[in-house]
């Protein structure tokens, strides 16, 4: 038996700050999983202190594993021991449970008070510790650690980064005792804990774009009688109208630099791609043409916008080189595939688009790969909307209509995993998936 | 509560100026319609007309096919009827609330829903309303009136309103 040995040990400093205790409004369900998904075992973490830990650590490492749609956790009935340090696991009973991995781990309180998760992920069937830390937390950062053990686990075993530790936001509406309809622009956890509700109106909200380093929110908003533009910090709750002119100010979309904003006006006639530099609030003009062009959304290098336009007669994808506050190159068309292909969201790595895609009179997500032209509709669901890519292009969030109630729901990349995210009343829509947060 | 309004209104301009104006002090845009000189009883009869259930005036909604702005023969006559009021009625304005179905996305469905409303505009400006009498604002699929998932639902979304100030 190999002696596990603690790789190198990290220190987390959370600048976590939590409001009030906060409750988890939207619950999860888990509505497809994986064939073929690899089976785990989750050692339910050793926990000697008196009171119960604030956070179920390894539940959480569990569930978000799960809900990746990769991995098939085992029921804790089923754990043939329940091994807390290295030298506890015995590699050959795990091997007759045919699971690839097992994770372990314990926590301790330190002479500071704060906890002390350790864990281990072993390769059961080479009998080896694949990784293994130790970090130090405060109560108010063991739902992120948890999370970002997720992540560190998903990375070792898939090779690319984790999207756990990360945010969604996206809007509800809800009604008042009296009847009355609030929008809520709300940001949550991924998993849908700890939401907060950033922005309140009675008056239509959508659109929330992410600045790259996950600080703001761009998003339209009808507060004055009709849409304009905001910028919202999500930690100070400072607010800015950013777009006002007359006629549509929407659509906004972060550029990979944080410096732009894409967004569609039509104070020049109609709806048109302009470019925003924020910080001197100069605007170019990105499209010219009689059609409806919308939705822009950036390639990751920055260098083009991909974007919605019925200049063809009906809604596709169409491809614009922007350099600055300009456009460079001829527009090119994206999709072929139906009458009706919109709101693209482009992967992380830029090879390929998810869009809202009209088949046999229902509204799916599809995906483009950009290099193939291989087009494949992800959802089965009628009335999807907004996808969004997760920054590690592993799963798309997007928001349709289950029983009457509008949802989210996030699909894997292959389609395989779903899942669902719902309010108990009230409709959640506009997903939008934050960033990673810097590491 | 329009209809309320408008009560006060006719029966502000029938009285005195005074009153009408006192009726207006919770809307701005009442006063451009009461706070005109020389409203008389013309305006009086035409503002009545705008309620009147006979009058063409009384219909102030234009349905549209599924992803469409064009404006179908049915409506030429409302739209004209509307546009002559305006042009009668040169302190008037409207407001052309464009709308969509549930279908589709939500920023297409706004742009698609401004491109209704200026298709409105644009019949009325040819007509001679001004510029300055119309508003476009598009709700897209925001604001639906009726909230079912099928067509017969959808088919009473994909509109343009006409919203007379004041009322």
């Amino acid at each position: 038996m190999i002696r596990p040995l603690f790789n190198r040990s990290i220190l987390l400093v959370c600048l976590w700050i939590l409001s009030a205790k906060s409750f988890a409004t939207l619950t999860i369900d888990i509505t497809q999983g994986v064939e073929g998904a690899m089976p785990i075992a989750i050692v339910p973490f050793e926990w000697k202190g008196k009171e119960p830990l604030p956070e179920d650590v390894s539940g959480i490492i569990r569930s978000d594993l799960h809900r990746s749609g990769r991995f098939a956790p085992i029921n804790d009935d089923d754990l043939i021991s329940r091994p807390h340090e290295g030298k506890q696991v015995n590699f050959t009973d795990w091997r007759v449970l045919e699971i690839d991995n097992l994770i372990i781990g314990k926590i301790d309180l330190n002479k500071k008070g704060e906890y002390q998760i350790q864990f281990q992920l072993f390769d059961v069937i080479k009998g080896s510790q694949i990784t293994g830390y130790s970090i130090n937390t405060d109560a108010k950062g063991l739902r992120r650690t948890a999370h970002r053990i997720s992540d560190i686990i998903y990375e070792a075993l898939m090779g690319i980064r984790g999207a756990f530790d990360t945010r969604i936001a996206y809007v509800t509406l809800t009604k008042t005792s009296n009847g009355k309809k609030i929008y809520n622009l709300a940001v949550a956890d991924a998993d849908g804990v700890n939401e907060k509700i950033i922005f309140k109106s009675a008056q239509p909200v959508l659109s929330p774009s992410w600045s790259p380093d996950g600080k703001h929110l761009a998003y339209v908003a009808y507060s004055r009688g009709r849409p304009e533009l905001y910028v919202q910090n999500i930690h100070t709750r400072r607010t800015k109208r950013i777009s006002s002119y007359q006629g549509l100010n929407n659509a906004p979309a972060w550029s990979p630099n944080g410096k732009y904003l894409a967004m569609t006006l039509s104070k020049d006639g109609n709806a048109e791609i302009y470019i925003l530099d924020i910080a001197s609030n100069k605007l170019g003009r990105i499209t010219n043409n009689y059609a409806i062009d919308t939705e822009p959304t950036w390639l990751p290098d920055g260098k083009g916008l991909i974007f919605t336009s019925d200049r063809g007669g009906g809604p596709q994808l169409y491809q614009i080189g922007v350099s600055g506050l300009q456009s460079s190159g001829k527009v090119k068309r994206l999709t072929y595939e139906g009458t009706y292909n919109a709101r693209a969201s482009v992967s992380p790595d830029g090879k390929k688009v998810v869009m809202v895609h009209r088949a046999d009179r229902k509204f799916h997500i599809a995906v483009l790969d950009l290099k193939t032209e291989h087009f494949t509709i992800l959802t089965e669901s009628e009335l999807d909307e907004s996808p969004s890519f997760a920054p590690n292009g592993s799963m798309i969030i997007f928001a349709t209509e289950y029983e009457n109630q509008g949802v989210l729901s996030a699909v894997s990349v292959d389609g395989r995993a779903k899942q669902r995210l719902s309010l108990k009343e009230g409709d959640v829509r506009e997903p939008a998936w934050s960033p990673f947060k810097s590491r | 509560m329009r209809r309320i309004i408008n009560l006060v209104l006719v029966l502000g301009m029938v009285l005195t100026l005074g009153a009408c104006a006192s009726a207006s002090k919770d809307d701005d845009d009442l006063v451009q319609v009461g706070g005109t000189e020389g409203v008389g009883s013309e305006n009086a009869n035409s503002m009545q007309s705008l309620d009147d259930p006979s009058s063409p005036l009384s219909k102030r909604v234009i349905y549209f096919e599924f992803d469409s702005s064009t404006i179908q023969s049915d409506y030429q006559e409302l739209i004209s009827a509307h546009a002559a009021y305006l042009v009668e009625n040169p302190d008037v304005s409207i407001v052309l609330e464009g709308h969509a179905d549930e279908r589709g996305t939500r920023e297409y469905n706004i742009a698609l829903g401004e491109r209704r409303a200026k298709a409105v505009r644009q019949l009325m400006t040819l007509q001679g309303v001004t510029e300055k009498q119309l508003q476009v604002i598009s709700f897209g699929e925001e604001r639906p009136v009726a909230l079912g998932h099928d067509e017969s639902a959808w088919s009473l979304n994909r509109r343009v309103e006409i919203l007379y100030s004041g009322q």
